[in-house]
């Protein structure tokens, strides 16, 4: 079925948006609904999928939030490649048709929305989060310390950190695709980023992904780090965490220093009372 | 597990995805060729070790096995053996340094366009140079097997 919306000025240059339709709840078998949508330069996917739903089929279900690839929550496969539909303008992809199908390696909720469930559950069994002996969150409430780190401290980890969980590399990731069980290329670069953290003092973690289904299934085929969006390169983190386990590289992290700061409450009474 | 996924298949990719190399760039092509290649020369050290063993049988048994090799179309099996196990093994010492962390750079700060440290040209270059000695080798050795 092609469906265009005829009011639209006829110089306009138009795009054939060709769109997975499943309802996994009503169980009624998938379809592709086709649509005509005009768009300009600067017209990415998600501003397309967007008119479709204002002006032509209401049903068709998308995620998104942020519309300027900072959620993670718009991935899709644009033309057989895992993309972030906000951070990807028709003018760029260079075809006629383009196809907009549901993130593979994901279950399918309905049309293009995918469940995170298993990808959200890989993360959170890496521990992602700095886990210090001396410190608990409560003194971190307080606020009367701080971690000392240097610049190259911070240069070892910030690139993971930038990771918006958009699940593109888990869905390009071969090993993924026939190993639910694999931990997937985001998960294992978070391991990586909390691992490279001086201030993280955890000694599980290279264990946690020493696992029959872990990180030796990673066999460097680099398409995680072809299709992320924000450069993060979970690739090299992955490969970096197995030199670690393998003792080419020593782990010689030397703890980051806790230095005592004002309370925060003080410094906000004191700034109150200058003022 | 909640309702949605009880209901619904994975949506994985499945051995098609990686039976199909070419949406990745030159990375995903040597993580295909080596498993390719791989699986090819499995299948011919058996085959070759079915070979030698037919020695026990008496010399008429392995010269007899020797002269399948002799054909135009065990010429050419022996020249795709020649090309693959130079690929797999120069890409191979490749993957070892890359599966140590070696030659892959090291973190930053990405900027935008983001392009990945460990997707750089050395790498691309080590998979080049392996695709090109395969095909070297073979040209070699089609010329003496089929050179006059
Ligand atoms: C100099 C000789 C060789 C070297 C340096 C070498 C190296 C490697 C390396 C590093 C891998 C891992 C690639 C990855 O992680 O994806 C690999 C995979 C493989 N190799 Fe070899 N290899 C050699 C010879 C052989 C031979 C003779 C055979 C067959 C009998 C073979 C069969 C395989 C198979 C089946 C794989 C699996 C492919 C995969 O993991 O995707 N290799 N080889
Ligand atoms: S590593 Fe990159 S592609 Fe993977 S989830 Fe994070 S931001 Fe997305
Ligand atoms: S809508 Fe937030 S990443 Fe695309």
């Amino acid at each position: 079925m092609i469906m265009s919306n005829t009011a639209e000025n006829k110089n306009e240059k138009k795009i054939r948006l060709k769109v997975y339709r499943e309802n996994r709840g009503q169980d009624s078998g998938s379809h592709y609904d086709t649509f005509e949508v005009p768009y300009k330069k600067w017209t990415t996917v998600l501003d397309a999928l967007l008119y479709v739903k204002s002006y032509m089929d209401p049903s068709v279900a998308i995620r998104y939030s942020c519309r300027m690839a900072s959620c993670g929550s718009c991935g899709m496969k644009i033309n057989g490649i895992p993309k972030l539909a906000c951070y990807t303008k028709i003018s760029e992809l260079e075809t006629s048709t383009i196809e907009c199908e549901p993130l593979p390696n994901f279950p399918i909720i309905r049309d293009l929305v995918t469940d995170f469930s298993r990808f959200f559950d890989h993360h959170k069994s890496m521990h992602p989060y700095i886990e210090a002996k001396e410190s608990s969150v409560d003194d971190t409430r307080k606020g009367t310390f701080s971690f000392y780190q240097s610049p190259e401290d911070v240069d070892k980890y910030l690139q993971f950190s930038y990771c918006i969980k958009c699940g593109l590399c888990y869905s390009a990731c071969p090993t993924v695709g026939t190993d639910v069980n694999f931990p997937g290329p985001q998960a294992l670069a978070q391991q990586y980023r909390y691992f490279a953290d001086t201030r993280d003092e955890s000694a599980k973690r290279l264990d946690i992904v020493d696992d029959r289904h872990g990180i030796w299934r990673c066999h460097f085929a680099g398409s995680c780090s072809k299709v992320c969006p924000k450069g993060v390169d979970p690739a090299l983190g992955i490969q970096l965490l197995k030199s670690y386990m393998l003792g080419i590289s020593k782990n010689d992290k030397v703890p980051a220093k806790k230095i005592e700061v004002e309370s925060i409450d003080n410094r906000y009474n004191s700034s109150a009372k200058t003022e | 597990m909640t309702e949605i996924e009880r209901s619904s298949r994975n949506n994985l990719e499945g051995i098609g995805g990686w039976l199909n190399p070419s949406r990745y760039g030159w990375e995903r092509i040597s993580y295909w060729f080596q498993r390719l290649t791989g699986v090819f020369l499995l299948i011919y050290f058996i085959g070759h070790v079915y070979e030698t063993s037919t020695i026990v049988n008496g010399q008429n048994a392995w010269e007899s096995f020797l002269e399948l090799t002799q054909t135009g179309w065990g010429h050419l099996f022996l020249i795709m053996v020649i090309g693959a196990s130079t690929f797999h093994s120069a890409n191979g010492i490749r993957l070892i340094f890359t599966h140590v962390g070696i030659g892959l750079g090291t973190p930053g700060r990405p900027d935008y366009p983001y392009s990945p440290a460990s997707l750089n040209y050395r790498q691309k270059s080590g998979i080049w140079i392996a695709l090109i000695l395969a095909a070297a080798a073979m040209f070699y050795g089609f010329n003496v097997l089929f050179g006059v």
